[in-house]
């Protein structure tokens, strides 16, 4: 076994395990900002296996895409949402766990039989290496165009769906002498949608409702 | 009795680390409370596809690397979902002013 090949099966089992143990982690801690930090972890690792594989435009991308703008959203998802809550006991949580969890081995032996049984047809056709950046422009300009162009109308639709779900309605009136009631904060008490026992507003102050557009 | 080491990380490495991955985030998006939890669940079983894609690439279709352009449109569209999921989940947390999933039954019978 000469340097190389050790080196590579050194890296590969160094990111797989990080993969591994950072997916679990994300998983089953219980402070949820570990849990992004360590998914930023996978992300990165994942782009490392990238990079083994010959694919340094996908792992840029990875890097990118992924550690820069996801794993950045879900902190800031987490910060915004950020109440301290005590979740209710559900009956028969733990028989679900270890039900699901027997789901779950029972789909990773079956993934590893398909993966240890198939014959696949290995060593290919020799890869391509560092041409791949170019060879990958080439398919988007040529072969995959219509799925490069349908991908910028999704990014579109995504911006404008998420602008539109997150928007808070700041333009709003009050109820009783029907001038507009400043509605800019969320942490701003007012009565909740969809509550089942909605908070009972003390008749002194009226309660402001958003105005339907 | 001779055992013949391979000399190149083998493909079904990489296919069984995608296995492990994807089904931890299976596991992850049943059992989460918090929902900030389920979308990284979510995260984790695209990029486990994305290894799939990418060693299926490399080592099958080593000069049509079709199996990249694929993981970068699933890139994309992991982007896209990312950003809706989190606006639905905003919204969500400002109607019902609580994260639990077991309390999003609006649409239960």
């Amino acid at each position: 076994m000469t340097i190389a090949s050790s080196t590579q099966f050194l890296c590969f089992a160094a990111l797989s395990a990080a993969v591994a143990i950072g997916a679990l982690g994300v998983v089953l801690l219980p402070n949820i900002v570990y849990s992004a930090f360590l998914l930023g972890g996978v992300f990165l690792s994942v782009a490392g296996l990238y990079l083994m594989l010959n694919a340094s435009f996908v792992a840029a991308a990875q890097v990118l895409v992924y550690v820069g703008a996801v794993n950045v959203l879900i902190l800031f998802a987490i910060m915004l949402v950020n109440k301290k809550e005590t979740m209710a006991a559900i009956p028969g949580l733990a028989l679900r766990r270890v039900l699901s969890g027997a789901v779950c081995a029972g789909l990773f032996g079956l993934l590893l039989r398909v993966a240890f049984i198939t014959p696949w047809a290995t060593p290919g056709p020799e890869p391509i290496g560092d041409e791949a950046t170019i060879r990958i422009g080439e398919h988007l300009f040529s072969d995959y165009l219509l799925p490069f162009e349908l991908a910028s109308v999704l990014l579109l639709m995504a911006m404008i769906g998420a602008i539109v779900l997150a928007r808070r309605d700041v333009l709003s009136a009050d109820i009783v002498t029907g001038e507009p009631a400043d509605q800019g904060l969320i942490e701003k008490s007012r009565t909740p949608l969809l509550l089942e026992t909605p908070a009972p507003a003390s008749p002194a102050v009226p309660t402001p409702v958003l105005e339907k557009r | 009795m001779s055992l013949e080491l391979p000399t190149t990380v083998p493909l079904q490495a990489y296919l069984a680390l995608a296995a492990i991955l994807f089904c931890t985030g299976v596991w992850g998006l049943i059992n989460s409370r918090n929902a900030v939890r389920v979308l990284m669940s979510i995260e984790l079983m695209l990029n486990a596809v994305n290894i799939n894609l990418m060693a299926f690439s490399s080592y099958l279709d080593g000069q049509l690397i079709r199996g990249q352009v694929f993981a970068i449109f699933v890139i994309t569209v992991a982007a896209a979902e990312a950003a809706v999921g989190l606006a639905i989940l905003l919204s969500l947390y400002r109607n019902r002013e609580t994260v639990d999933m077991e309390r999003f039954n609006l649409l239960r019978w």
